[in-house]
This record gives C-alpha cells, sequence and structure tokens, in this order.
C-alpha cells in the first residue's frame, strides 16, 4: 500500500528550520533544515558526529535542551503544525502519532521500573486503553521482537536484560501505539557488532510489518544502503544532500557526500580502498556553510529592521 | 537464562541484626511504663550509686545499678528511648520531605528555582551545624518543640543536597526524554519516573538522619538544653554520668551504649533497606 510519489503528501515536513544556542544567538547548531519524510517511507539521516542528527530528532518530539532555542521554521506532523500548537496540545500530537528508539538502551530504560510498565505507560494513561488490553499488547510486542518468555521479561527489570534485549523492548515500545512515525536516532551504535545486524533486520522487519514511516539516524552509510529508500545528508547542520539512496551512490552531487562515500566501507566492493574525507572539502563545504550563514544573518537583521 | 532469574536477593544480617536492635528500642519506648522495673523519676538516697547486678553490692531488681540521687538507669535508659525515638522519627521525617520536596524541584526544574535552593543551602552550610541547632535551641527556647524545630532545621539541608544531585544524575537520562515524547507532563514524570530513583537514596538517608537527630538531641540534652533536666534523656544521662566517672560508670557507660547501637542500627538499617530494594546492583 505504497502511496503514489505524485500525488502523496509527506507524513513530516520540517522547512527552514533553525535551532541556535540560547547565549549566543547568531550560533546556528541547525541551518535552516528541510527534512520530509512520507508515510511508510524509510528515511536515513547521514552526519558525522555532531552534525545536528539528534538536534532534528528531538526537535520532532519536543524535547530539546535548555540551552538551545528554535529561533525560524516549522515542524508538520500530518495535519499539524506543531510549532503553532500549544505545548499541551503538540505534546498530545507526538505522543499519538510518533515515537522514539534511542540510541543508548542502557539509559533509555527507567532502572527501577518494571519492563511492562515502559512499554504500555502511553497507551493506559495517555492513550487510555485498559490495562488489560495494554498487557495482552505488550506481551504480543514481545513476541514480534521476537523474545522469548514475554511473561517474565515484562516482569523484569532493566539490569536483568542484555543490551540486545533492551533494544528489542525498547523498539517494541516504540510500535506500542501503531505510530505513525518512528525516529530511531543511531540505534544500534551502543551494541555488539553481531547484536547490532540483528537490531537492524528487526527494525526494517518491523517497519514493513506496521508501514509506519522510519527515520533512521545514522552516522554509517553503509546502514543506509542496507535499509533506507532515501537519505538525507547532514553536515554541520546543513543538508547537504536529499536524495534517494541509489542515486546516493550512483550520483552524488554534493563533494562532501561524494567523499563520504568513498570514506565508508562498500559491502559490494570490499576490496576498494577507503579515502577519508579530504581537508579541501571540508574547507569548501564549511566555506559553504559560512557564506549561508551571512546570508541568513543578513537576511534576519533586515527582517529585523523592518 | 540467568537474565530471567527471580529477584529477591536474601535478608542480610545487617538488616537483621540492625532491626532488631531498632524494634527493641521501639518496642522499649512504647511500652516503657510496663517495661521498666522501676519509677525513672523516682528517688533514693538509700539506693545511691548501685553497680549493676553482676558487681558485688548490687541490688536486685537494679539490673544496670542506679545514678547518683538513686535512680534505676535501666528505667531511665527505656524512658530515655521515648524522648530520643520521638525526636528521631519526627525531626528526621519533617527534615525529609521538606529537604527531598525541595531537592527533586530543584534538580529536576533547575532554573530559577534551583538557584533560590541553591543559594540558601549555600547560606545554612556556612554554619556549623551543631552550633546551630544549639544557637537555635538558645533563641527559640528549650523543649521537645525546639529540639524538633531545630534538628530539623539542620538536618533538610542534607536531604535536598543528595536528593538534587541523585534527580539531576536522573534528568540527564534518555528514559526521561522517552516519557517526554510519549506524551507525559514533567511533574508526572517527576513523580513516576525521577522519583523511584531517588528513593533508596531517601531511605538509606532518612534512617541515617534518625540516628543523627538521635545525637544531636543527646548533644542538646548533654549541654541542658533539651527538655527539663528531670525528664530521662541518653544525653542528660550521660552528663550526669560525666560527673561521676570515678565512682559509678555505669552511669554514663550504659546510655552511652545505647545511644550508639541506636545510631549504629538506625544508619546499618538504612543502608540495608536501599540494598535489598534497590533494583540496580551497586
Ligand atoms: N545540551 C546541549 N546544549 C548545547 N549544545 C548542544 C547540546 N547538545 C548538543 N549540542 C550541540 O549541538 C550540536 C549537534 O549535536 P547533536 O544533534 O547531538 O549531534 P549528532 O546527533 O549529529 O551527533 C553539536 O555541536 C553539539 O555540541
Ligand atoms: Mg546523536
Amino acid at each position: 500500500m505504497s502511496p503514489d510519489k505524485a500525488t502523496a503528501r509527506s507524513y513530516l515536513d520540517i522547512d527552514d528550520l533553525s535551532i541556535v544556542l540560547k547565549h549566543q544567538p547568531t550560533h546556528r547548531l541547525l541551518r535552516s533544515v528541510g527534512l520530509h519524510v512520507m508515510p511508510g517511507e524509510v528515511r536515513g539521516l547521514v552526519g558525522e558526529s555532531g552534525a545536528g542528527k539528534s538536534m532534528i530528532g528531538k526537535t520532532i518530539f519536543d524535547i530539546l535542551p535548555r540551552a538551545v532555542e528554535i529561533v525560524e521554521g516549522s515542524v508538520r506532523l500530518g495535519d499539524d503544525e506543531l510549532l503553532k500548537l500549544p505545548q499541551s496540545a503538540r505534546r498530545k500530537v507526538i505522543a499519538r502519532t510518533s515515537a522514539l528508539i534511542p540510541q543508548d538502551p542502557l539509559t533509555a530504560l527507567n532502572p527501577v521500573r518494571r519492563i511492562e510498565p515502559q512499554i504500555t505507560d502511553r497507551l493506559t494513561r495517555i492513550l487510555g486503553v485498559s490495562k488489560s488490553d495494554a498487557r495482552e499488547r505488550a506481551r504480543a510486542l514481545l513476541d514480534e521482537v521476537h523474545i522469548r518468555d514475554p511473561e517474565s521479561v515484562l516482569r523484569n527489570y532493566p539490569h536483568q536484560l542484555s543490551g540486545g534485549m533492551r533494544q528489542r523492548v525498547l523498539i517494541a515500545a516504540a510500535f506500542a501505539a501503531e505510530p505513525k512515525l518512528i525516529v530511531a536516532d543511531e540505534p544500534t551504535t551502543a551494541l555488539d557488532v553481531t547484536v547490532q545486524k540483528q537490531i537492524l533486520k528487526l527494525i526494517a522487519e518491523m517497519q514493513a510489518r506496521h508501514g509506519t514511516a522510519l527515520l533512521f539516524v545514522t552516522h554509517d552509510l553503509g546502514v543506509v544502503a542496507k535499509i533506507c529508500q532515501n537519505v538525507s545528508v547532514l553536515y554541520g547542520g546543513k543538508i547537504v544532500e536529499d536524495t534517494e539512496v541509489k542515486s546516493l551512490f550512483a550520483r552524488p552531487t554534493h563533494a562532501y557526500t561524494q567523499a563520504l562515500i568513498a570514506a565508508t566501507p562498500r559491502y559490494d566492493r570490499p576490496d576498494e580502498s577507503l579515502v577519508p574525507v579530504p581537508a579541501a572539502v571540508i574547507e569548501a563545504t564549511q566555506h559553504e556553510i559560512a557564506a549561508a550563514d551571512d546570508a541568513w544573518l543578513g537576511a534576519r537583521q533586515a527582517g529585523g529592521r523592518r | 537464562m540467568s537474565e530471567h532469574a527471580r529477584h529477591r536477593r536474601p535478608v542480610s544480617w545487617r538488616l537483621i541484626l540492625s532491626g532488631s536492635w531498632l524494634a527493641i528500642v521501639i518496642i522499649c519506648a512504647v511500652f516503657a511504663p510496663y517495661i521498666a522495673p522501676h519509677d525513672p523519676l523516682a528517688q533514693d538516697l538509700l539506693l545511691e550509686r548501685l553497680p549493676p547486678f553482676w558487681v558485688s553490692g548490687a541490688e536486685p531488681g537494679y539490673y544496670l545499678g542506679t545514678d547518683g540521687l538513686g535512680r534505676d538507669v535501666l528505667s531511665r535508659i527505656i524512658y530515655g528511648a521515648r524522648i530520643a525515638l520521638t525526636v528521631a522519627f519526627v525531626a528526621a521525617t519533617a527534615a525529609c520531605l521538606i529537604g527531598s520536596t525541595m531537592g527533586l524541584v530543584a534538580g529536576y526544574f533547575r532554573g530559577w528555582l534551583d538557584q533560590i535552593v541553591s543559594r540558601i543551602v549555600d547560606i545554612w552550610m556556612s554554619f556549623p551545624p551543631v552550633l546551630f541547632s544549639i544557637l537555635l535551641v538558645a533563641v527559640i527556647g528549650t523543649g521537645l518543640h525546639s529540639v524538633i524545630i531545630a534538628i530539623t532545621a539542620i538536618d533538610w539541608i542534607r536531604f535536598c543536597r543528595v536528593v538534587r544531585a541523585e534527580t539531576l544524575v536522573q534528568t540527564r537520562m534518555d528514559y526521561i526524554d522517552s516519557a517526554r515524547a510519549a506524551g507525559f507532563s514533567r511533574l508526572n514524570i517527576l513523580v513516576r519516573e525521577v522519583f523511584p530513583n531517588a528513593l533508596p537514596t531517601i531511605v538509606a538517608l532518612l534512617s541515617l538522619e534518625m540516628g543523627i537527630a538521635v545525637i544531636v538531641e543527646a548533644i542538646l540534652s548533654f549541654v541542658n538544653l533539651s527538655i527539663s533536666t528531670d525528664d530521662p534523656t541518653w544525653g542528660g544521662m550521660i552528663a550526669e554520668g560525666r560527673t561521676i566517672i570515678h565512682f559509678a560508670w555505669w552511669v554514663l557507660v550504659f546510655p552511652l551504649i545505647a545511644l550508639f547501637l541506636t545510631v549504629l542500627a538506625f544508619s546499618q538499617f538504612g543502608e540495608g533497606l536501599r540494598d535489598r530494594f534497590d533494583p540496580v546492583l551497586r
């Protein structure tokens, strides 16, 4: 039931999003970011550490750190313009429609609470599902993420589970309320290599079964090549490439993307030697960003004076 | 799979021993009139400075001897438990409620709330606590209420600091973000997610602070700022015993042992509880 590309409307629309440090309002952490995810689409968001990938995720869920502030832009989820809604309504929309699979399964579960309420809380206390229904659903979800003996896992505390098990639990929790959009923020980075593959496969499998739109955040183009249809490349808080995964590898348009591909191990061409991103490319990209910043600041000051 | 092992650690000796002693003290305090062999206030100059039962010259019935006024030491220790425990429970609980609430709120909401709380704590901390409580009692007058107020006033700080630090640690965890993303309000998260994490620490500290309250009460009695001098308090007994240590060591030693064991038991009981109820193995 994939929507017709030409007529369908994206489910998540981020436009012109700029975020700054409150105490340094000319320094942008996100630079006029545009990001669109269609219903059911799997989109990769790639960038090196510190590029601002998590900031984008946190914007969607309204959990930005206190030190930063949105100065411009819009975020639309379905029919709702999030930044125009009052906070409580915004939180309702987010809770109903979206879920987050966090990076670190060690701190993403509350250590002193059992697994069951951590999966069912949102169902019973936000969405008004009855306790027994929620419990039934939690058990079914744990089955879906291939956890043996769901009954006893539901009664466990997080520290009784391995990292991979916890990430499975978190994936189950993310799908609990049948969200339209899931943001997975580097969901495998904290895990062992062997477990990484299983979790990646599981996320792809769950996404396909539920038809959820998925924004998959990673620093690894190789992972993108495996599970994503489309990809946005972020550098220094700026989207430098937005394309289909197929054409990303065939015809990268931005020099930074080209360099990034050359620096990524290829599963299909394991013998090819890797070239680290050249300094000249980084310099050129930063130059480009500085120019964009100047233009943005100029426009804002002009706007402010009016 | 050991991951699924049911989670119940055996009750530790620490918990059993400290709990038993505290139970004995509590029973003594509650049922003092039925347990104490004598009237703790009855003076009898004929029975002055009787030694404990195993020393020659002891009088049957006066197990731990008598003090300089012929009052039964055991009975006075038993009645002294009443005041010690009343002060410990009331003052430590009040300090816990005030301090923990402020620590939770300051650590979780931060911002100006935290600034105010931290400033108050800094100012409070600049006074030496025992001196501060003596000063307080000297100003607001002696008596049980004053002692409780004074101890509460110095003890809430510790709860506030410890709970605030714990809360700060918890607020950096991803599960807080997840709960926010799932639609829960800040207050809700504070009560249901953060507070249970701070609870084992709070319980351990509460028990420890009860012990400290017992000591502070003893110190205040010792310097004669607590209850009227006639009422038996452990601190008062220690003060009296000190003056006649060369003739009647037992007047000093037995209340000191009672005090020491009770303080120790409170702190060990707290630690034991934390070990038992914190599901995270620390
Ligand atoms: N709490 C914060 N306060 C201020 N700056 C932050 C905070 N968290 C992250 N940043 C900054 O925002 C930028 C983007 O961070 P982040 O989105 O976490 O990067 P990524 O997820 O791509 O690794 C980084 O330069 C980082 O230093
Ligand atoms: Mg990140």
